[in-house]
């Protein structure tokens, strides 16, 4: 399975993406933000960083970069697309995902290991996750509260759409503890925290961010 | 060439936590009597007559901001900007 991960100017995360890819025992495919070509792969990562310095807001430059027309199509057709971070606040202002990402409500950048539970298992990103898993991986984001309208929210409850959920404290005021939410198909996943970053525990806190990478390969374009 | 000034917001339910910090700094710096300051955005756009209502619309809207979290007013100055 091949596996694209996209750099835009400012983003930081691609690198550990791509190691993240690899480990799962996928191919990772570099693609560049000005390119109307996914170069034929199976699924996508939006990484974490500073998409052209996020100006304006995190991630609105970005949602409408080149490439991302090509992600948006692709995620009509049913690609896989998780969105890491600024990746997921990418997703959020390109449509692809409800809701958007404001300034932490404590106004600090925060930089901890933080605890997250998997809500769902029934997303092309979490399907070898166990439901109710609890897992731990690094959260680094100035603006990573999570809000929508109440509407969005009840509905994202009502169809198990929440991902991703905080435990051990809400770090950032996220409405409803939510660290990550999936499209309406499952197939785009975004989440504040950093799983690429949590891969080995040489260079993590844990593995745990790894079976998001794994639950990929089960699950292939179309299916 | 005419000026257009976008103002941004963020809507009413949002917490505004830069506006909190604005309004707790008010004492600091020995003011009394602000109970609530709201931070936004404002963008000065020169734009020739080709540019429409609805194309400046469609810039706020899709552009300078984030409906979900943002409300927007869009106003034509009287001012002329010389190309």
């Amino acid at each position: 399975m091949r596996i694209g991960v996209i750099t835009f100017p400012g983003t930081l995360d691609d690198v550990d993406a791509i190691r993240a890819v690899r480990y799962a025992g996928a191919e990772p495919v570099a693609l560049w933000h000005g390119d109307h070509d996914l170069a034929g792969v199976d699924a996508v990562v939006v990484p974490g960083g500073f998409s052209y310095g996020d100006y304006l807001r995190a991630g609105a430059i970005a949602s409408l970069a080149p490439i991302m027309t090509e992600v948006k199509a692709a995620a009509a057709g049913g690609m896989p697309v998780l969105g890491i971070c600024n990746g997921f606040q990418i997703l959020c202002e390109a449509g692809l995902l409800p809701g958007a990402l404001v300034r932490n409500a404590g106004l600090h950048f925060l930089c901890r290991d933080q605890r997250l539970r998997v809500e769902s298992t029934d997303t092309a990103w979490t399907g070898a996750a166990t439901a109710g898993q609890e897992i731990v991986v690094p959260l680094k984001s100035g603006e990573g509260r999570f809000v929508a309208d109440a509407e969005t929210v009840a509905r994202l409850e009502g169809e198990g759409r929440v991902v991703f959920r905080y435990l051990g404290g809400n770090p950032n005021g996220a409405l409803a503890d939510i660290a990550g939410v999936a499209s309406a198909d499952g197939r785009v996943v975004g989440l504040m925290p950093h799983p690429e970053h949590a891969i080995d525990p040489l260079t993590g806190p844990s593995d745990d961010g790894l079976v998001l990478f794994t639950s990929v390969l089960g699950a292939a374009v179309g299916s | 060439m005419a000026r257009v000034v976008v103002d941004v917001m963020p809507k009413p339910e949002i917490l505004d936590v830069q506006g909190q910090a604005v309004t707790r700094a008010l004492g600091r710096i020995g003011v009394a009597g602000v109970a609530e300051v709201r931070q936004g955005k404002h963008f000065e756009l020169d734009v020739d007559d080709s540019v429409d209502d609805e194309t400046l619309h469609r810039i706020a809207g899709e552009l300078l901001a984030n409906p979900v979290i943002e409300d927007w007013v869009v106003r034509r100055t009287s001012e002329t900007v010389q190309p």
